[in-house]
């Protein structure tokens, strides 16, 4: 079952009188309960790709169904709505606040939606969730008081407070040595095959993108491989399931990069 | 409700985690809560002693004058028909709720005098008790003579401090007595200095005496005798055993009348008049409803048709109220320039501060953004964040303010007082201010893009 669906999206930034092309049509499908990393050089369109996939931006053209909703026009206001039910975020930096518990950190999404989950419900909620990212007995400590390992995971409970589907790792190892890279890698394949959750792991590095199941990369605005899974034949209904988009100079170049993801 | 709170707590985890900021930040709002609550209170107190001062002077008196008399076009003057009585005066002090008390005046004039030394007071005053309280002037020593004197037609009297020069130089006059046109009063007390009067009048050369002396023992006499006759025969039925000192009372004017002719012909009972009525209005404020109540009595009290005019006049002394007007206006105008201009630094101040912080927290509202913060949840953030600092302020503040008024209060021992007002008001401009210079940053925090936002460095 698809949880994400791109067609044809484009995204061009106005620098003034110049027009930028950043994404020239990228059409993708992400089944629910994937793990797929999403990879490209820096300045390929990968985080402008991410960008959209994260609700965080809005496609200056195409259609993007995020969980059978339409959502490439919604205005920003409800892209935060759609962000806060159904899409955790883990960022290279932690993104945590400083001088702030572990336990206010996973609950602080909570402020936005569940305004109607009482206190003690969304504590318990918190709890659980630091718990099961193996930090039980750090609720109270503070960033600073904590590793960088410890960090990512309090970033990664908070993430899934809200039980979102959809989980966007942006270089989450970045910041890590290879070791603890290693452990939160495993905890992201854990979420994965347990829970069911969707990841997508933006990275450059090949080895983070070794740890997804299958790889979407990017270069120079189109996909280059990946764009489709195993079941790829099931979306040869797609108008452009055989082009990465306006581009059409790539259908060969589309097809047998998926089989070799696969 | 419970989003409201949780706002809140928000606002006080991001404010305690820059704690040494978030208090330097209010430190604005509090000197200028504590500026105007210190100054309200204690400018309270600086009016209280300057309305005190101001009504001592006679602000809040009210003079009620008989009206006057006109023969085929000539008039007589204020006070040339007698239409005040000591009832009305009762009446006043009794029925009028804005008339904090009353009290008759008869006035006379005359030497005095005292074993070999004489003088003439500016003015010798018959009145009762209540007359000290009306003009607001303390004793100095020994005491004011008694209703009971004021009844008996007592003969005693207080005087101010110039007859004590002037009479007993060097003696104490308590338990003296000196002659007035040949009757002997008993000094009682002695009133405190009063000074001059506005015009420049000598308010210490008085004698005050009961009332019902001056009519009936001394200006008895004074009077041309038709209308002393008259007055003294009216009043005389009360003090019927005094009239015998009187011999001009003892001459009879009119045949005894019997029994039968008394009830064929019933006389109406004549009051004896009063010069005018002294009254002090509860507060300078009630002096205008003072007037309207004391009129509409007598008015009453006088059977007046609608259609006829008042047969009395009030005055009220409007130049000394201006005065005061102005003067309570002035001191209000200043601690409001004073409250307005340590609000807008405060405000100031805080609005810098939270546009630093804006700044500062970028990746923050970036992270908020993402986990699905829409852009009012961010401004309501910053601007609780500013609404509950410059509350806090504003609570210090008002703390502070009251603890400094206290603090003169014990040591300068001027009357301030709590100013309730002005405590709401703080709580209100300290609140809005927080909105005021709280939203331009909130705002502008509100309007961050999450990309740029989560990217900045």
């Amino acid at each position: 079952m698809e949880l994400i669906r791109l067609e044809n999206i484009t995204k061009t930034y106005h620098l003034g009188e110049v027009d930028v092309p950043v994404l020239k049509g990228v059409s993708m499908v992400i089944n629910r309960g994937e793990m797929v990393a999403l990879t490209g050089a820096s300045g390929s369109g990968k985080s402008t790709l991410m960008n959209i996939l994260g609700c965080l931006d809005r496609p200056s053209g195409g259609k993007y169904w995020l969980d059978g909703e339409e959502i490439s026009r919604l205005s920003s206001n409800q892209r935060a709505m759609v962000r806060n039910k159904k899409i955790g975020f883990v960022f290279q930096s932690f993104n945590l606040l400083p001088r702030t518990s572990a336990l206010d950190q996973v609950m602080m999404p909570l402020t936005y939606t569940a305004a109607h989950l009482p206190e003690k419900e969304a504590r318990k909620r918190a709890v659980a969730l630091l718990e099961r990212v193996g930090l039980g007995d750090r609720a109270h400590h503070e960033p600073s008081q904590l590793s960088g390992g410890q960090q990512q995971r309090v970033a990664i409970a908070r993430s899934l407070i809200n039980n979102p589907p959809l989980l966007f790792a942006d270089e989450p190892t970045g910041n890590l040595d290879s070791k603890t890279s290693k452990e939160i890698l495993n905890m992201f394949q854990r979420l994965n095959e347990e829970e069911g959750i969707t990841i997508i792991l933006v990275t450059h590095d090949a080895n983070v993108a070794a740890a997804a199941k299958r790889t979407i990369r990017i270069s120079d605005g189109l996909i280059e491989a990946g764009a489709f899974g195993e079941g790829a034949a099931d979306h040869a209904d797609m108008p452009d399931a055989g082009g990465a988009g306006p581009g059409e100079a790539k259908p060969a170049d589309a097809k047998p990069a998926e089989v070799g993801a696969s | 409700m419970r989003t409201a709170i949780r706002t809140v707590q928000t606002a006080l985890r991001a404010l305690r985690r820059n704690i040494m900021r978030s208090a330097l930040t209010c430190v604005g709002i509090v000197i200028g809560i504590a500026a105007v609550i210190a100054m309200m209170e204690i400018g309270n107190g600086v009016s209280t002693l300057n309305q005190r001062a101001i009504a001592s002077l006679g602000a809040n008196n009210l003079a009620i004058y008989p009206g006057q008399a006109a023969s085929g076009g000539v008039s007589w003057g204020a006070g040339s028909v007698m239409t005040l009585t000591p009832q009305d005066c009762e009446a006043i002090a009794r029925e009028c709720p804005a008339v904090r008390a009353a009290a008759p005046e008869v006035r006379t004039g005359g030497q005095v005098i005292y074993q070999n030394k004489n003088w003439v007071p500016m003015t010798i005053t018959g009145t009762t008790p209540d007359y000290l309280s009306v003009r607001e002037w303390p004793m100095e020593e020994g005491a004011c003579f008694t209703d009971q004197d004021v009844r008996n037609t007592g003969k005693v009297c207080i005087i101010g401090e110039t007859i004590k020069r002037e009479l007993f130089a060097g003696e104490d006059p308590i338990g003296k007595d000196l002659r007035l046109a040949n009757v002997s009063l008993k000094v009682v007390g002695i009133l405190s200095r009063k000074g001059a009067s506005m015009f420049g009048s000598d308010q210490d050369d008085v004698i005050i005496v009961p009332w019902t002396t001056i009519k009936f023992r001394i200006s008895g006499k004074y009077q041309a005798p038709s209308a002393g006759a008259g007055a003294g025969a009216a009043s005389g039925n009360a003090i019927n055993s005094l009239s015998n000192l009187y011999p001009n009372n003892q001459v009879a004017l009119y045949p005894a009348q019997s029994a039968v002719q008394a009830a064929d012909t019933p006389q109406p009972i004549r009051f004896a008049n009063i010069n005018s009525i002294m009254a002090a209005a509860a507060s300078s404020h009630e002096i205008p409803l003072a007037m309207k109540q004391i009129s509409a009595l007598l008015r009453e009290r006088h059977h007046l048709r609608d259609n006829e005019a008042d047969d009395f006049q009030i005055r009220d002394m409007t130049e000394l109220m201006n005065t005061l007007a102005s003067t309570t206006q002035l001191i209000g105008n200043l601690l409001l320039i004073v409250a307005t201009i340590s609000l807008v630094v405060g405000g100031v101040g805080i609005m810098n501060i939270m546009l630093v912080s804006v700044t500062e927290r970028t990746r923050e509202i970036g992270l908020r953004m993402a986990v699905g913060a829409q852009s009012r949840d961010i401004l309501r953030q910053f601007l609780v964040e500013a609404v509950v600092l410059c509350l806090a302020g504003g609570v210090i503040g008002i703390a502070l303010g009251r603890g400094s008024s206290t603090l003169v209060r014990a040591l300068l021992r001027w009357p301030t007082a709590v100013s309730v007002p002005a405590i709401v008001a703080s709580v209100v401009v300290s609140a809005s201010v927080g909105i005021v210079f709280g939203f331009y940053p909130a705002w502008k925090a509100s309007r961050l893009d999450p990309i740029e936002a989560l990217r900045y460095e």
